[in-house]
């Protein structure tokens, strides 16, 4: 792949995994020939992608193996269910299986998604537990990169498995939280937020935004060397301590922000 | 009353906890050493939309506080014989807060705070239960309950799992609430009822109460009872969420969570 140079967003979910990875390292496992797709999807008249949306690619960076789990924003919008959240927590699995055993294989989380699959709801929500507990677990034995720099952003609760993340790693489009825009619209009204207000939308949930405060590592530009780069430092240079576990900063930080003395959103 | 601290209170002998919206209360079974937590509704909490019992910023952070303080005490501890005491999640939360200061604020790191507490207490040798007493709704229960080793919940039409309120799961698919409810037949995992949620695997055991919401002194029994029970289970045998795909109904209902981890472990290395 001569991925060289490119826009990492506008790379699919397939070739960021390329992007990634060493030169001719890529093996994908669960491939879309074998089919391994969504069954409860048909049953409510939608059709199944033959990798439910997420990309398995073992490799190498640097020379030591790794696996990428890229999540195609473009189908459902990255949303989590049954099997490609069992493609992640299973994988995530098997390489602390392999770190306990002393062999490290780097993981490396893709992530463009608005967080479960309401169509798959319980079955997404308990993937989604899975892959919490492996990535707590995985991260005291190999860094966890979370990569999210796609235009769906990271939401739900894939924005917590990226708080759980060693290393965060975004870049001008991404866009990191818990609730996305509209769901926020939806549920608490357009008073407190506008959906369609980009630019408020993008300076307080943005990766830029999210740098200066924290909340991901590493902010770069949208280009495939430029991302590859700081996820092989990550790697080299590992994170000393966790931001799920700075307790006492965040609380200072939440304790010292002005809310508007009504409740108000503006 | 909120069910979590009703529950709470009851187990506790009549502690509050504290006060605020993470409550936390000690208590002393047998030989067993346990700290409860729950979540309540507060009007007056500084975040307006985690005043009635939602997860918000300050909770994540601050059901982690509590865990880890019983972690890094117990860790002192440990160099004298104590064993790490039970850590329970008395589960009723409606949800995480919807709100713009929320997000600007990191709800999501917050929320991973939690999950990142329970998870690093089980690790640490902590026997973790969530005993699920009301709601447990989305990625409020990814922060308070899911990362327990055992999942227990009333038996009680009051339960509710799932990710999304009905209403809102219709206007984001562009179905009627009707066609939403119905597909509870057809998709079991879009139901909302603890039996449905039981049948996920998800849970290890059910209680049966008289009266979830003030629960009478023989419920309170038996709810300590079945939690004593749980915890002999875990220092017997840790487990984690993944390892809810053993019982026997998630043979059935997340077969496919199973044979996608059967097809990569068998593909993980390359054919030599």
């Amino acid at each position: 792949m001569s991925d060289a140079g490119a826009s990492f967003s506008e790379l699919d979910a397939r070739e960021r995994a390329h992007a990634l990875l060493d030169a001719r390292s890529f093996r994908e496992l669960l491939d879309p020939f074998e089919r391994v797709e969504s069954p409860h999807l048909p049953p409510q008249g939608i059709v199944p992608q033959s990798d439910d949306g997420v990309v398995v690619a073992r490799g190498r960076i640097d020379g030591v193996e790794a696996v990428v789990l890229s999540i195609e924003g473009n189908y459902q919008g990255g949303s989590i269910g049954e099997v490609n959240g069992a493609k992640i927590a299973g994988t995530l699995e098997l390489a602390l299986r392999d770190a306990k055993r002393g062999r490290i294989v780097r993981p490396v989380l893709v992530l463009d998604t608005g967080g479960i699959r309401l169509q798959e709801a319980n079955l997404g929500i308990l993937a989604i537990s899975d892959m919490h507990a492996a990535i707590v677990s995985l991260r005291e034995c190999v860094p966890v990169v979370g990569i999210v720099a796609g235009r769906i952003g990271c939401f739900g609760g894939m924005g917590i498995a990226a708080g759980l993340c060693s290393t965060l790693i975004g870049t001008e489009i991404g866009r990191l939280g818990l609730n996305g825009p509209e769901v926020i619209e939806q549920e608490a009204g357009s008073a407190e937020l506008d959906a369609r207000d980009r630019p408020r939308i993008w300076s307080t949930i943005g990766c830029r935004r999210r740098r200066e405060q924290g909340l991901i590592e590493v902010f770069v530009e949208d280009d495939a060397i430029a991302i590859s780069a700081a996820m092989r430092a990550a790697f080299r240079e590992p994170a000393k301590t966790f931001r799920s576990r700075d307790i006492d900063a965040s609380r200072a930080r939440i304790a010292a922000y002005a809310l508007p003395p009504t409740g108000a959103a503006r | 009353m909120n069910r979590g601290l009703a529950w709470l209170r009851a187990l506790a002998d009549g502690s509050e906890g504290g006060n605020g919206t993470v409550r936390a209360a000690d208590v002393s079974w047998d030989d067993e050493r346990a700290r409860l937590v729950c979540v309540v509704p507060d009007a007056q909490a500084r975040f307006p939309r985690a005043r009635a019992g939602q997860v918000g910023v300050e909770e994540g952070w601050k059901i982690a506080a509590a865990i880890r303080a019983a972690v890094d005490a117990d860790a002192i501890d440990a160099t004298r014989g104590v064993q790490p005491r039970a850590i329970i999640a008395l589960v009723d939360v409606p949800g995480q807060a919807f709100g713009y200061h929320e997000e600007a604020l990191g709800l999501h790191e917050s929320l991973a705070a939690a999950a990142d507490a329970y998870a690093s207490a089980r690790l640490a040798g902590h026997p973790v239960v969530a005993l699920i007493v009301g709601k447990a709704i989305s990625g409020a229960f990814l922060a308070h309950g899911l990362q327990a080793g055992a999942l227990i919940a009333l038996d009680d039409a009051g339960i509710e799992v799932h990710v999304m309120s009905q209403a809102s799961v219709a206007r984001v698919t562009r179905r009627s609430e009707e066609e939403v409810a119905a597909l509870a037949n057809v998709v079991p995992a879009t139901a909302r009822d603890v039996h449905a949620f039981a049948q996920l695997g998800a849970l290890a055991r059910l209680l049966g109460v008289e009266n979830a919401d003030v629960p009478t002194a023989d419920d309170v029994r038996k709810a300590r009872s079945l939690l004593l029970q749980t915890l002999r289970d875990l220092r017997a045998c840790e487990r984690g969420p993944a390892d809810r795909l053993g019982n026997e109904a998630a043979g059935r209902t997340r077969a496919m969570s199973i044979r996608v981890r059967q097809l990569l472990e068998a593909q993980w290395d390359a054919p030599a």
